[in-house]
């Protein structure tokens, strides 16, 4: 129960859906994920730091349908939350402002996040398969 | 504040609020993220660069000082920035004061703990290869 019986926000019933406000949700739920995910990069390091049957193991996992399923999503969360963190970045220092600025760089966000996702991939796919 | 309390009213804002800290995490959020663009996307292009590396491959590269100072400076960034944004996403969104104080050293717990261990597991590759 909340501490407190006024309504909180966010209202989002009550917005018509548009894509600075994906862009922001979007930008705070790949940050959760991430910082979930960061976990696989704890595990990677002691994996490697605990010996080759260990290290064996990771790959293992990292390299099974789930794994690549949950590596897709993370990279994809990164490159999300690089692009759109950059976007933040460049509206802290006062631009890009305007309405219509601000929905572009929504859409280039999410643009280059998917492209830089794909051309990893293809990379990953193309230079042999899984890990 | 009462009549009888003749502290003087900075007293009594100070440590509490904004005034604790000011600007101090909104900005640490930004400094973290700015190296984080580049140690990100070095972190990326490290990890593919070792995509098809055997166990001595991958460990021998992680031992290269560069890399494993870099490594050290990505995992110590990336902690810093989770634990600074989750505590953002449990301020806005847990109502419940004791849950959110509960969840707020958990993260912080938790960001100390993961960084250490990684930070402990490049030293262990760096130093005993």
């Amino acid at each position: 129960m909340a501490d407190t019986r006024r309504p909180l926000s966010p209202h989002l019933q009550v917005y018509r859906w548009q894509v600075q406000m994906v862009s922001s949700i979007l930008h705070r739920a790949t940050g959760v994920a991430l910082a979930i995910g960061s976990v696989l990069v704890v595990a990677g390091l002691l994996a490697l730091a605990g010996g080759e049957q260990c290290f064996d193991a990771f790959r293992h996992v990292a390299g099974s349908p789930l794994g690549m399923l949950l590596l897709f999503g993370w990279s994809w969360a990164l490159f999300y939350h690089l692009c759109n963190g950059i976007r933040h970045l460049i509206q802290d220092a006062g631009a890009g402002y305007a309405i219509a600025q601000f929905v572009r760089s929504s859409w280039i966000s999410i643009g280059v996040s998917i492209v830089l996702t794909l051309l990893t991939w293809a990379y990953v796919l193309t230079a042999g398969g899984a890990a | 504040m009462t009549a009888k309390d003749l502290r003087h009213p900075i007293k009594v804002a100070r440590g509490l609020g904004s005034s604790r800290s000011g600007v101090g995490h909104w900005w640490m959020q930004r400094v973290t993220a700015a190296a984080l663009i580049v140690l990100a996307v070095w972190f990326v292009l490290t990890v593919l660069g070792l995509l098809h590396a055997d166990y001595a491959t991958a460990r021998a590269t992680v031992a290269q000082p560069w890399n494993a100072l870099l490594l050290i400076t990505f995992v110590l960034t990336l902690f810093w920035h989770a634990a600074l944004g989750l505590q953002v996403v449990v301020e806005d969104y847990v109502h419940t004061h004791g849950r959110a104080v509960c969840l707020l050293v958990a993260i912080r717990f938790l960001a100390v703990l993961g960084a250490l261990a990684s930070v402990l597991a490049v030293l262990r590759i760096a130093l005993t290869h």
